[in-house]
């Protein structure tokens, strides 16, 4: 009796084919292209404040309000939400469990906690913005 | 008592015989009461003898009848034929080399396992004349990660596994972890040179898989994310010499 295991090839390329939760993970992993995009945009726009040429500034606000570029705000903002920010609050809990005594904190404290956090960050910017 | 013929879709592969694994067809008239195990063993026992699969207790303390029941990793004891359609396919668990029909080679695994050091290291001397104590809040902190039975359904989920096994992997860790969080050990930090490895913690790409399958909520993936906020507070403590442990 001779032993000769068998490997199953696993494709570097298309692993994630194989079930759902694979490839809602790929999705995920995907936002990082819009990270990247955005974090390229933000150093364009503040290069141009920083020319500190209002016409620029204007030209460039002017610019961000076509149609084109609203979509692709409002589709980047949902992807965000719906493959970052959910799943990261979701996952909150599991990062950092809080024990009060010999007894687990409940997930939603934590994942609420969270929410409240998040809100009152966006608020305050805003307020700093005078957009409130 | 009802019965209905499922069509068990079963994994083969005989290495002295076969280059590859194939798939084998049996029609197994099973009460809704059964499990996939109990159509295993009718399997083996009523219409093929040479089947080869790995079982024990029947009743999810053994951890060895985990397999890919339609292409999920799961505990074949627990997995009841009420909840599934009339064709199912098991296959050995994913990311393992197999061996023969639906048992795979764990030897990979075990030696990591022995590898975290999953046993209680002290620096001091440990009490002698008394046991050590630990509260029921000191127990809490870890317990939940004691339930694992080394089943490996984690490993057959997890892809990072799957795409390179040098990674330590989800039960492994989980295991580690268990450790560090006990009141009684003072290994953490020799620990920590293997879990922040290259091939620890850090490989993790949470995908969450393992828990998901983990038939003993242990949540493994949970136990990895905390030891990487673990790891990264340690690496601070020791770049700003707040401890006195060595690098």
């Amino acid at each position: 009796m001779s032993r000769r295991p068998y490997v199953r090839p696993i494709s570097k390329t298309t692993w994630f084919m194989r079930n759902g939760r694979y490839k809602i993970y790929v999705l995920r992993e995907l936002t990082s292209f819009l990270v990247a995009f955005y974090s390229f945009y933000t150093i364009c726009a503040l290069a141009i404040l920083a020319s500190g040429s209002v016409e620029k500034w204007d030209s460039f606000i002017t610019a961000q309000q076509c149609t084109g570029w609203a979509i692709f705000h409002a589709v980047a903002l949902l992807y965000f939400l719906f493959f970052q920010t959910f799943p990261w609050f979701k996952l909150a809990p599991k990062a950092m469990p809080v024990q009060v005594g010999d007894k687990k904190l409940p997930d939603s404290y934590i994942i609420v906690g969270h929410y409240v956090a998040w809100i009152f960050i966006s608020v305050f910017i805003l307020w700093l913005a005078g957009a409130l | 008592m009802s019965t209905r013929n499922l069509e068990l879709e079963v994994m083969r592969y005989d290495p002295e015989k076969d280059e590859a694994p194939y798939f084998q067809k049996y029609t197994v008239p099973c009460p809704e009461e059964w499990v996939i195990l109990d159509a295993l063993n009718y399997v083996r026992d009523e219409l093929d003898t040479t089947l080869a699969f790995r079982w024990s207790c029947h009743m999810m303390v053994c951890g060895s009848c985990g397999m890919m029941v339609n292409g999920e990793p799961s505990l074949t004891c627990k997995t009841f034929i009420r909840d599934l359609p009339d064709k199912v396919r098991i296959e050995p668990l994913e990311n393992f080399p197999i061996e023969r029909d639906l048992i795979v080679v764990f030897d990979d695994v075990i030696q990591k396992l022995h590898k975290v050091q999953p046993y209680i290291m002290r620096k001091d001397a440990p009490p002698e004349d008394k046991e050590f104590t630990q509260t029921p809040a000191q127990l809490m902190k870890f317990k939940q990660l004691t339930m694992c039975i080394n089943c490996m359904c984690c490993y057959a989920a997890c892809p990072q596994y799957g795409l390179d096994n040098n990674f330590i992997g989800p039960a492994a860790l989980a295991l580690a972890h268990r450790y560090n969080l006990d009141n009684r050990d003072q290994g953490k930090s020799e620990r920590l040179d293997i879990l922040a490895d290259y091939d620890g913690v850090w490989e993790c790409s949470f995908v969450g898989a393992c828990s998901e399958v983990c038939p003993k909520h242990v949540d493994p993936a949970a136990a990895l994310q905390q030891m990487k906020v673990d790891g990264a507070v340690e690496y601070w403590k020791q770049k700003l010499g707040m401890t006195g442990e060595k690098k």
